[in-house]
């Protein structure tokens, strides 16, 4: 199994989840975050004076699949948040040990 | 003074308490980060509470007791106790001027705070306060509309006759806490990172509101100065009304030009320098004055609050001085040149534009020299006796735990 973790731009959460909504993940957690990256920040301007925002807001998605579909859904991910732009984001996939569905106490693939 | 005159100044009282809480505490707490809102709204109110007491006490016998000393008006009227609250001649008791007064005495030292939020021990505040309403306020105010040194009635020959005119407190209101507030930023210094590395607002959704707040409020406050229901009153608020509107268009226009997007913060603030500038001459000047005084206020105070950042080098945190203090001079001296009858206004009587000018400055520099070293004095002893300037620790974890224990937004 494994655990894709996105970062992407905030206007875009609603298309990664029809796309891989489409592709029958069934779930995600999404968090607000901040960070920088290449896009480094933007300036904001009050009463005339400007202000470094360093931090840019983005949305965190936190998707686990099995590891045989992992590429795919990266994928898909890629494909709904690209603007070609700097600042669309990141996505990282890591190994997963294990998965518990709480309800049913289900264990691995089957708590997906 | 009729019936219908009590009501209106008793409507007027409301509606300036208005601007104070919740109208000012909310345009100040949008504009200071999420960690020192609680510590901005909890100042105006223990401002306007503090100030309340001691103006029964006290301020209200400094600024308007009948002492024939033209400095201040004595002690005579301390406590209230000699005023009548049904005088048997039938006229309008004292108390109704007591109360409408009170809320300009609680508003000013609640506008100085803008200069020192987010690094300011809470104690500070209300023992400065305190102590600068009861010894910098109260006198000015006598001064200006209790038949003081700045009056008609000055023993000084060239203000003799003629007298600031000042219907609202363009002196004794915007001058006196600007001036303050430059001094209070200057001894305090600035805040962790000013200029380029300081937070920007938190809320400007709360500005907005809190400044549309005012601009309502501000009806009672320049309506109400008249001390009647009468044409004069219906003036005041008309152009109060449109010095707002006419500095929202220029502010919103300037920082288009300047920085390519208008700001709702622009916006608002805009309006409140609109306001401060108008409220000295809303009772002379008529609409076309009025909407002069508001354009050009607009384009001048956004400048001015470049200016106290870049050239003074001061954290005047939220444009006190730029904004109320520039307003307010900008009003002040401009009402000779703008109350003239073919521009609507009153009028200046016998007295030339000229005339009426030398007095205005006169007043502005008398009462800015006096706040200045008057608050420098009070700066110190009050620093002395609880501390001024909050522990770096407090201020990096925010005002709103340190200070009081709360925090405005758990998400959790």
């Amino acid at each position: 199994m494994k655990m894709i973790v996105a970062v992407i731009r905030p206007h875009s959460l609603d298309a990664v989840r029809t796309a891989v909504g489409e592709m029958g993940v069934e779930g995600m957690t999404v968090t607000e975050v901040k960070g920088y990256g290449r896009q480094k920040g933007h300036t904001e301007i009050y009463r005339g004076a400007e202000y470094q925002i360093d931090f840019v807001p983005k949305l965190r998605v936190e998707i686990a699949v099995a590891g045989d579909r992992a590429s795919a859904i990266v994928d898909a991910i890629a494909g709904a948040t690209r603007t070609g732009k700097i600042g669309d984001g990141k996505i990282f996939v890591m190994g997963l040990d294990d998965v518990v569905r709480v309800r049913t106490a289900e264990h691995g693939v089957d708590a997906l | 003074m009729s019936t219908p005159d009590i009501a209106w100044l008793l409507t007027a009282t409301a509606l300036v308490l208005f601007m104070t809480l919740p109208g000012l505490a909310l345009f100040y707490g949008g504009l200071v980060r999420a960690k020192n809102i609680l510590s901005v709204l909890m100042q105006c109110m223990a401002i306007a509470a503090v100030i309340s007491v001691l103006w029964v006490f006290v301020g209200y016998s400094v600024a308007f007791g009948d002492s024939p000393n033209p400095f201040w008006g004595g002690v005579g009227k301390a406590m209230l106790t000699s005023i009548e609250r049904s005088p048997a001649d039938g006229s309008t008791t004292e108390l109704l001027t007591v109360l409408f007064q009170m809320t300009f005495a609680i508003i000013t030292p609640a506008l100085i705070i803008g200069a020192i939020v987010e690094r300011v021990r809470f104690s500070f505040v209300i023992m400065f306060s305190a102590l600068w309403m009861i010894l910098v306020y109260a006198p000015v105010a006598h001064w200006v509309w209790g038949g003081g040194i700045l009056s008609s009635d000055s023993p000084w020959g060239f203000m003799a006759g003629i007298g600031v005119q000042d219907l609202a407190g363009g002196v004794v209101v915007h001058v006196t806490a600007g001036v303050a507030a430059l001094v209070l930023a200057a001894m305090l210094g600035a805040r962790p990172g000013f200029p380029s590395g300081v937070r920007p607002p938190h809320q400007p959704a709360l500005v907005m509101i809190g400044a549309a707040m005012l601009w309502v409020g501000w009806f009672g406050f320049n309506g109400g100065s008249p001390g009647a229901a009468n044409n004069d009153a219906v003036s005041a608020v008309l152009v109060t009304h449109l010095s707002a509107a006419a500095a929202c268009v220029t502010w919103s226009l300037w920082e288009r030009i300047r920085f390519g997007k208008p700001s709702l913060i622009g916006i608002a603030t805009g309006m409140v320098a609109g306001l401060a500038s108008i409220t000295p001459a809303s009772g002379h000047v008529g609409p076309m004055g009025a909407l002069i005084i508001g354009a050009v206020a607009g384009v001048l105070c956004q400048e001015m609050i470049n200016f106290v950042k870049h050239a003074f080098k001061l954290d005047d945190s939220l444009d006190v001085f730029a904004v109320h203090g520039v307003g307010g001079i900008w009003g002040t001296l401009m009402l000779p040149f703008l109350a003239a009858e073919t521009l609507g206004g009153a009028g200046l009587g016998d007295v030339s534009a000229v005339e009426q000018f030398v007095v205005q400055l006169a007043g502005v520099l008398i009462v800015g020299a006096f706040t200045l070293v008057a608050t420098l004095i009070l700066v110190v002893i009050c620093r002395a006796a609880v501390g001024m300037r909050s522990s770096e620790e407090d201020i990096t974890e925010g005002l709103d735990l340190s200070d009081h224990g709360e925090r405005a937004y758990d998400f959790t």
